[in-house]
């Protein structure tokens, strides 16, 4: 039995306060993960009055079960990684929210951050780093039965679905663990994958191919998931037109990230991509608002790099309330 | 064999070490042990021994029914928190709270002691005003990151409520309930077996299912 605590939570010393939505900040941080937690840090390291809303505290780290290359720990658990960044942002007081998201940010020489309960909080120069979340494939049927057979999470999931068929979507890395996890105490797999091969890297696919209850469909699009009340069956469509409908109970998918920048959309510069477009100081297209982290469009998306890159907003955003005292 | 490691032991004996107030724990099982039964016996009395404050009473689900329908356990393992008082929140939890989930059983005792931090005004007057019968079911996977935020906000609602109870309910070692309620994602949140919410939610979303109820 593996007990996952998050220690630090429940005993050390917590200095940071609720949001106060009548006061205007200097900057608002709007990100838990490693890039908001490290620009939380270094704005309240240079004395600025600083906020940050976070909505699942650690972003994906939290879901990582073993991070080997962050630097001074050889092995660590994302939980235990993402409890001492807590610890270390909220050992000052700054102004802390957990649990919200964001729905838009106003842009002005006050900016205003609109929070999903409705609440509004303003600041001088906002640090936007928001992360990225699981990709949907925005197929019909996929938002009504998320939940009720429709799944993202493997490691959350999988083993509601102990001697069940399930569909696996995606070739790569993520998938072909998934379709692995799965496979163990599946009925059958099947893995759907766009390419004619996978592109997972050789340790997993060979791992993968040892599974006598897994079935490889290359070529291959999801159109539909169908299903009353939990998932029936996915239908999908081949290179050649022809299309084919699969009986199962569940569907994976896993088929990379997009960048959680909705709320910012129309107010800062994106790529095609949706990722926020910053230069070398993390400054994006609006002045006063920064960007860091995966949300941004700097390439190689490791924890190590989104925490330097929180560090660089933070930074430049305090240059900025400097220059526009 | 120890079901805490050294490490695990070492924390929960610092976090426990602060608690407030004593808190009641309310074990529920029976002679003719389920395997998990067995490992939650074993929590249960590993935890019991690493706090002063946290006072442990085991009760067979057999031969003290009248109990266990006192508390309205259907199944078992089951673990209802008390207050220091005797007082029952309506916090239970069904199955055993291991993998990420010794994080809400830590948080509800933790809170029930007396550590909790206040809830924001508007939030504070919302639950107050509930003046109806609300029970929450969360079904959770041990395995999952996001799970403990959603027991903990519904426990802490039952705190703050005594019309609400709140089950934190492990739906691997409850499948036949998990599939009757087609549970194939967690969290997995049901109000009054009526509706429901999947995912981790912040609190303003459990009242707003709850107004609507």
């Amino acid at each position: 039995m593996e007990f996952n605590l998050n220690a630090v939570s429940f005993i050390k010393e917590k200095n940071a306060v609720p949001l106060d939505t009548e006061r205007t900040y200097d900057v608002v941080i709007i990100g838990g993960g490693p890039a908001g937690l490290t620009a939380a840090v270094y704005c309240m390291r240079k004395g600025v009055d600083t906020a940050i809303i976070v909505r699942h505290v650690g972003g994906q780290v939290a879901e990582t079960s073993a991070v080997e290359n962050y630097m001074g720990y050889r092995y660590i658990n994302g939980v235990e990684l993402v409890d001492k960044f807590r610890e270390q942002v909220q050992q000052f007081s700054i102004g802390y929210v957990e649990g919200v998201g964001v729905a838009s940010v106003e842009d002005g020489a006050v900016k205003t951050v609109l929070l999903d309960d409705g609440r509004a909080v303003r600041g001088r120069a906002l640090v936007l780093a928001s992360g990225k979340s699981w990709r949907k494939l925005g197929v019909p049927g996929e938002q009504r039965l998320t939940g009720r057979g429709v799944a993202y999470c493997t490691i959350c999931d999988a083993p509601l679905f102990a001697g069940k068929t399930v569909v696996v979507v995606g070739g790569g890395n993520s998938g072909v663990e998934a379709a692995i996890d799965l496979a163990a105490i599946a009925k059958e797999v099947i893995v759907v994958q766009n390419l004619d091969r996978l592109t997972a890297d050789r340790v997993l696919t060979d791992r993968l191919a040892g599974f006598g209850n897994v079935r490889l469909v290359y070529k291959s699009r999801v159109r539909e998931i169908a299903g009353e009340n939990a998932v029936t069956s996915v239908v999908l469509d081949d290179d050649t037109g022809a299309s084919t409908e699969i009986a199962a109970d569940g569907i994976f998918i896993e088929i990379g990230l997009e960048p959680n920048s909705g709320f910012a959309r129309g107010i800062v510069d994106m790529n095609e991509n949706g990722e926020i477009i910053v230069d070398c100081a993390c400054r994006t297209s609006r002045a006063g608002i920064f960007a860091a982290g995966d949300v941004t469009t700097v390439p190689y998306k490791q924890i190590i790099i989104a925490g330097g890159e929180g560090a660089k907003a933070a930074l430049s955003a305090c240059d900025y309330l400097k220059k526009n005292e | 064999m120890a079901l805490f490691d050294d490490k695990v032991r070492q924390q929960l004996k610092d976090i426990l070490g602060t608690m407030k107030e004593d808190v009641r724990l309310l074990y529920f099982t029976q002679e003719n042990e389920c395997p998990v039964c067995r490992d939650t016996g074993l929590f249960v009395e590993e935890m019991g021994s690493l706090a002063g404050m946290l006072k442990v009473a085991v009760h067979d689900f057999v031969a003290d029914r009248t109990v266990a329908a006192q508390y309205g356990i259907d199944k078992i393992p089951a673990i209802a928190l008390l207050d220091a008082g005797g007082n029952d929140p309506g916090i239970r939890f069904f199955g055993l709270p291991g993998g990420y989930e010794i994080n809400s059983f830590i948080s509800a005792i933790m809170e029930l002691s007396g550590k909790r931090e206040p809830l924001p005004d508007d939030i504070a007057k919302r639950v107050k005003a509930v003046a109806k019968d609300v029970h929450i079911q969360v079904f959770v996977s041990l395995t999952c990151p996001l799970c403990p935020s959603a027991v903990a906000t519904a426990h802490r609602l039952a705190m703050e409520n005594r019309r609400i109870r709140a089950d934190m309910i492990d739906a691997n070692a409850f499948m036949p309930l998990a599939i009757r309620h087609h549970v194939t994602g967690v969290p997995k949140i049901i109000f009054n077996e009526k509706t429901e919410l999947v995912g981790a939610h912040p609190m303003t979303v459990f009242l707003d299912t709850i107004e609507k109820l």
